[in-house]
């Protein structure tokens, strides 16, 4: 019940979200229309992060308790968290490609991005390939929780390595001050995609649960 | 010694012992750097300026590319003799049976990587003697992170069936901050810069050991559990 | 077996308190994927006693005695070992274990006494050397003690890992057909063991589908079949063939149920 509830209002949001991305928020000056891709490619990110967190959560979780319903936890993350990690990399390679020319430059941030895009699918890889559900939650746990670790220290080890190539680049919002409706927009959008994130995982979670049932 | 650190000691003696009996894998990895040392001079082509440029990337390619091979092994003996049970029995704290693994693992890395600066020096006609202490630097702390992740990985997909394909899968997007930081630190040293222009790289490599040490440490005995 | 007063290398874990009952094992199950291989077991071990267990192969005495071993986890039911839950805290159950089974733990490059030095500083015992060939003497493996283990048989793989168990402290066994691949001087020999074993207050489960060499060391025997077990009885009296007409009614039965 309370997971319908929290699907109608990711509707909602994301209704909302999409009409101030384009109807409220303001056409951007140089880049055009296409700038309003940001309102799809923040969010995103921020809620892969999101995503990633509740994966590492999950992964501590089952390895304190051994209680499976952390280990779905982590499951049910893990998937939307690399839908919405490639959503990421693909609104920034469109939102650049008017920019820079290219599909891809090695952005420090899309790089990142990518790398985490890698990290995470290799999680799901992992989890594939073990039958065995204590087994699989271990091991999977073991490479979500160096795969959050690493995550600071991939973004800092990218960006240096960009910063010896190039300045950095002019995607992402404006540095501040960043101007009311677009802040607004930005907000709206992020608070559509967490509680669509949230809603997702309601569901993978429940639907785990049901699934080890079924097999046990 | 304490317990721990004898169980751990016990650990790289048994598989030094082993390794200098078989020299399996050492004869192949050694053998490996060589062939390598082809592949790069033949895909990047004669003119000797191209390879010197990327002379710091194709080290630690060749680092890598051998790691792949070497940690993927770790357990290897263990699941061949049926000794994996034997450790998951071993009282105490099971993290030092990681270290003792790799340290192994360091050790074995440590040989290769000297075989191949030596086959780099003299294919490529380069001169490390001035940058050899820096350079060990930044080798042995790029090598204790490719190892700390290596050995436990090894460890987890030491059980499956598609190891060989899932290992590199897992690795190489976990060592990525290893890559960039150990390739720049190394260019740096080539270039015969003082150590302090690559204190940055330095630092995020230590950092990185730290972090990749810990969590192997606190979560190997998840992974060894039967 | 010599006292090796060494409570400086011993683990971390201090070792579970004493316990009459060395085993307390209560409704086991296990379920690989959707294969249920042990049903419901109950089984109870107290200090001093040694418990044949007898099936067929496939029976699940090699799971069950893995289970035992804390190697693997059970689905369901609760295991004490020496008075400690063991599927809780496995490491410190396993203190007082030590497990003889299909595989031998044994390091194919490494000698006799290398093998024997590298397990027994593993489980924090004293690995002198002279202590290693005094162990290797008693299961005869001295001639060879610095052999490489790759030339040994399956039967020398097997006394090895009984020299290990001799350098251990455990006061709980557990054996997976031990007999097989020993002479009869072998198997005279570890059935003098078990039974002094056993009178120094240490306790052992064997599993095997032989029906001679297990049964004269034990206190009771129990059969599996069908996923628990489908029989236990003091194995004083117990006459081969009783015994042998009684595995097959049950074996049998248990397939007719499945």
């Amino acid at each position: 019940m309370a997971v319908r509830t929290l699907g109608w209002l990711a509707v909602l949001a994301l209704v909302a979200g999409v009409a101030t991305a384009f109807g409220y928020a303001p056409r951007e000056v140089v880049q055009g229309n296409v700038q309003r891709i940001m309102y799809l490619h923040v969010p995103a990110v921020l809620t892969a992060y999101l995503a990633f967190g509740l994966v590492f959560l999950g992964s501590v979780g089952y390895l304190l308790t051994r209680r499976p319903g952390w280990d779905r936890l982590a499951l049910a993350a893990a998937e939307p968290g690399v839908i919405f990690t490639g959503i990421t990399i693909a609104s920034g390679s469109i939102w650049g490609k008017p920019t820079w020319g290219t599909w891809w430059t090695w952005d420090a941030r899309l790089t990142s991005t990518a790398v985490l895009f890698l990290v995470y699918v290799g999680y799901l890889l992992l989890r594939g390939m073990i039958d065995e559900p204590d087994r699989r939650a271990r091991a999977a746990a073991v490479v979500g929780i160096l795969g959050t670790a690493n995550i600071p220290i991939v973004h800092f080890s990218v960006k240096w390595w960009r910063a010896l190539h190039q300045p950095a680049t002019i995607l992402g919002p404006e540095p501040s001050p960043i101007a009311a409706p677009i802040a607004l927009t930005l907000v709206v959008n992020w608070l559509a995609f967490t509680l669509l994130l949230l809603y997702l995982v309601a569901k993978r979670t429940e639907i785990a649960r049901l699934e080890d049932l079924h097999a046990g | 010694m304490s317990a721990y650190m004898r169980r751990a000691w016990i650990v790289v003696w048994k598989d030094v012992l082993s390794e200098r009996r078989s020299k399996e894998s050492l004869n192949a990895l050694v053998f490996f750097s060589i062939l390598l040392l082809f592949v790069f001079q033949f895909a990047l082509g004669p003119e000797r300026a191209r390879v010197e440029a990327a002379l710091p990337g194709l080290l630690w390619l060749g680092f890598i590319l051998a790691g792949l091979l070497a940690f993927g092994r770790t357990f290897l003996v263990e699941r061949e003799n049926d000794c994996w049970e034997g450790l998951v029995l071993s009282p105490g704290d099971k993290s030092a049976i990681y270290l003792g693994k790799l340290a192994g693992n360091v050790l074995l890395m440590a040989v290769v990587e000297a075989v191949l600066l030596v086959l780099f020096a003299v294919f490529f006609g380069l001169d490390f003697t001035g940058v050899l202490p820096a350079l060990c630097l930044v080798l042995a702390l790029g090598t204790l992170g490719l190892a700390a992740v290596g050995t436990l990985f090894g460890a987890i997909t030491a059980q499956l069936r598609a190891r060989e394909l899932l290992f590199p899968v897992l690795l190489l997007p976990a060592v990525v901050p290893i890559l960039l930081g150990a390739v720049s630190a190394t260019q740096s040293v080539i270039l015969g810069q003082p150590l302090a222009e690559a204190a940055a790289w330095l630092k995020l490599l230590a950092a990185a050991d730290l972090i990749y040490l810990v969590v192997g440490v606190l979560t190997f005995e998840f992974v060894l559990e039967g | 077996m010599t006292a090796t007063g060494l409570e400086a290398v011993r683990g971390a874990t201090a070792p579970p308190p004493a316990s009459d009952l060395m085993i307390q094992a209560v409704h086991l199950r296990k379920i690989f994927g959707p294969t249920s291989v042990l049903d419901d077991v109950s089984l109870e071990l107290g200090a001093g006693h040694g418990v044949t267990l007898l099936g067929a192969n496939g029976t699940g005495k090699t799971t069950l005695l893995r289970i035992l071993a804390t190697l693997v986890r059970p689905t369901g039911g609760s295991l004490r070992i020496a008075g400690v839950d063991a599927v809780k805290a496995p490491d410190t159950a396993r203190g007082v274990i030590d497990l003889v089974g299909h595989g031998s733990w044994v390091y194919e490059d490494l000698t006799a006494l290398e093998n024997l030095r590298f397990w027994t500083t593993m489980g924090g015992h004293d690995a002198a050397p002279a202590r290693l060939r005094t162990a290797l003497e008693s299961v005869e493996l001295d001639t060879v003690a610095d052999r490489r283990a790759r030339t040994f048989s399956a039967g020398m793989k097997r006394r090895l890992a009984l020299a290990r168990v001799l350098l251990g402290r455990a006061r709980l066994l557990l054996l997976d057909e031990p007999f097989t691949g020993l002479d009869r001087a072998g198997r005279k020999w570890l059935s003098e063991y078990l039974m002094s074993f056993k009178a120094r207050g240490g306790a052992f489960v064997l599993a095997t589908h032989s029906f001679d060499a297990g049964i004269g060391v034990a206190d009771r025997v129990a059969i599996l079949a069908g996923g628990r077990i489908a029989l236990e009885r003091p194995a004083a009296g117990l006459g081969l063939d009783d015994l042998r007409r009684l595995y097959d009614d049950l074996a049998m039965g248990a397939e007719a149920g499945s």
